[in-house]
């Protein structure tokens, strides 16, 4: 029986496990991109530098000097101090970009309180050096009744109702993009440095759908528009199944084809999502992300952001995620993905 | 989208792999990536070579210090007295966008007000 090492699980607890069992743990992650996702294995030298990252026994692992990356965001404020102290506060701790955000997060919510918004994103630009950015999520589902007007889908689904369930999700769509170009044109007009399409596709393909069509007009309105689209999880479910986007069936793409769509749309930064399952370790967590994201780097034009905050890219899914797993997993995509920034 | 949900994980992250924004030259290069969509390699090489610095050194919090003073693009200040001399947020910009050779938002839109204002006679001297 071998020493036995301490890691961690996916909802952050710490348990005890030999070299082999470590190493059997990232085979395994690998072995389950390779069958969902169908992206090539890692190799042995990308699956031992995996366990030699995860072995180490150091409260802390960095990357080498001279390796360090940028680090985007999504919103960067709390309720702790008013948004645009926490603006500052977040450029005073060195963030290289921060983002104005709505505490809805939600594009639907924003457009009612445009002019406040914009007035707060000119104060910021006033106030801050680095990139200030404007974020929310398109959070399709918002459109639909009783908290909007479109025929609520999930309701029709079950039913069997499935053209009218189709035709709600083409009506949200519609109305989502709409006023994602609208806000995304104010806050252009406000100062701000971009915008931020966060957790795009939660709601299915029409909700990536909207995303990626407002990308494309506000690409073409604002050329100078920093872009940055993040994805809601590592596969986009097909909600409605028939949409496509470019000659391309959204339901069902991964990150690689994600890449792809995101970059002929307009995005300026692609930010891949693989969720965190919390029964197993941040090891396999992180060999599983690692391997389906790997595709994008070979085909990326524009810098991959791959989310690792908490429960996605490997990161424990807990709020104060513990710095002996996070180091390993900034460490890890980092020097095996050759990431543009996380 | 680094940091993600709460701050924990994205201190962990500026700690393990980060630039750290000001201290350093990570605003610089994340302003590559953000509106020119340079991809990492290249936009650290083409800020490295504005600034007169080794890409490594773009990384260097006590480098990029006198670097950034020197060039005027902004240094993160706590003190009252730490800050006398050192150029404002907008002021830092205009120095960035010259720098890199880049449109900053804010600062086309400052610059064209002020302009605006000029034409108006609502300000300026006459």
């Amino acid at each position: 029986m071998g020493t036995k090492l301490m890691t961690r699980m996916g909802d952050g607890t710490a348990v005890e496990v030999t070299r082999d069992e470590l190493r059997a743990d990232i085979e395994d992650g690998v072995a389950a991109a390779v069958k969902r996702a169908k992206v090539p294995p890692l190799d042995d030298g990308e699956v031992g530098h995996l366990l030699d990252i995860f072995a180490s026994q150091e409260r802390m692992t960095g990357v080498p000097l001279g390796d360090e990356v940028v680090h985007s965001c999504d919103g960067s404020t709390s309720l702790r101090a008013s948004r645009i102290d926490c603006l500052t506060d977040a450029e005073g701790v060195g963030y290289d970009l921060c983002e104005l955000m709505q505490p809805d997060y939600s594009y639907k919510a924003v457009k009612t309180v445009v002019p406040s918004e914009q007035r707060l994103m000119q104060e910021a630009q006033y106030r801050l050096t680095i990139p200030v950015q404007y974020g929310a999520q398109a959070d399709l589902g918002r459109y639909s009744k009783p908290d909007g007007p479109c025929p609520n889908w999930s309701e029709l689904l079950p039913l069997g109702r499935i053209d009218e369930a189709r035709a709600a999700q083409e009506e949200a769509a519609a109305e989502s993009e709409e006023d994602m170009v609208r806000i995304g044109e104010a806050m252009w007009e406000a100062g701000a440095d971009g915008m931020d399409f966060d957790t795009s596709g939660a709601s299915g393909d029409a909700d990536f759908l909207a995303v990626l069509k407002a990308v494309r007009r506000l690409r073409e309105a604002c050329p100078d528009m920093s872009i940055e689209l993040g994805m809601a999880s590592e596969f986009v479910l097909g909600m409605h199944g028939e949409l496509e986007w470019e000659g391309v069936r959204l339901a069902g793409v991964w990150p690689v084809e994600q890449l792809r769509l995101a970059q002929k749309a307009g995005a300026t930064i692609f930010g891949p999502a693989v969720n965190v399952n919390t029964g197993r370790s941040v090891a396999w967590n992180v060999a599983r992300a690692i391997a389906i994201i790997k595709p994008c780097m070979d085909v990326a034009e524009i810098p991959v952001h791959p989310n690792a905050g908490m429960g996605v890219g490997g990161m424990p899914m807990h709020s104060f995620p513990p710095v002996d797993a996070g180091s390993r997993v900034s460490r890890a995509f980092v020097e095996i993905l050759r990431v543009d920034g996380l | 989208m680094g940091g993600g949900d709460n701050l924990g994980a994205h201190m962990v992250h500026q700690l393990a792999s980060g630039m750290n924004g000001m201290r350093t030259a990570g605003d610089l290069v994340m302003r590559l990536q953000m509106t020119r969509g340079m991809r990492l390699k290249e936009a650290k090489a083409y800020v490295a070579d504005r600034l007169g610095v080794s890409v490594r050194e773009l990384s260097d919090s006590v480098v990029m210090q006198d670097v950034r003073s020197e060039f005027g693009i902004g240094l993160i200040t706590e003190l009252e007295d730490e800050a006398v001399g050192e150029p404002t947020a907008m002021e830092a910009k205009f120095n960035i966008a010259e720098l890199l050779d880049l449109p900053i938002n804010c600062v086309d839109r400052f610059r064209d007000r002020v302009h605006s204002l000029r034409n108006d006679g609502a300000g300026g001297s006459s």
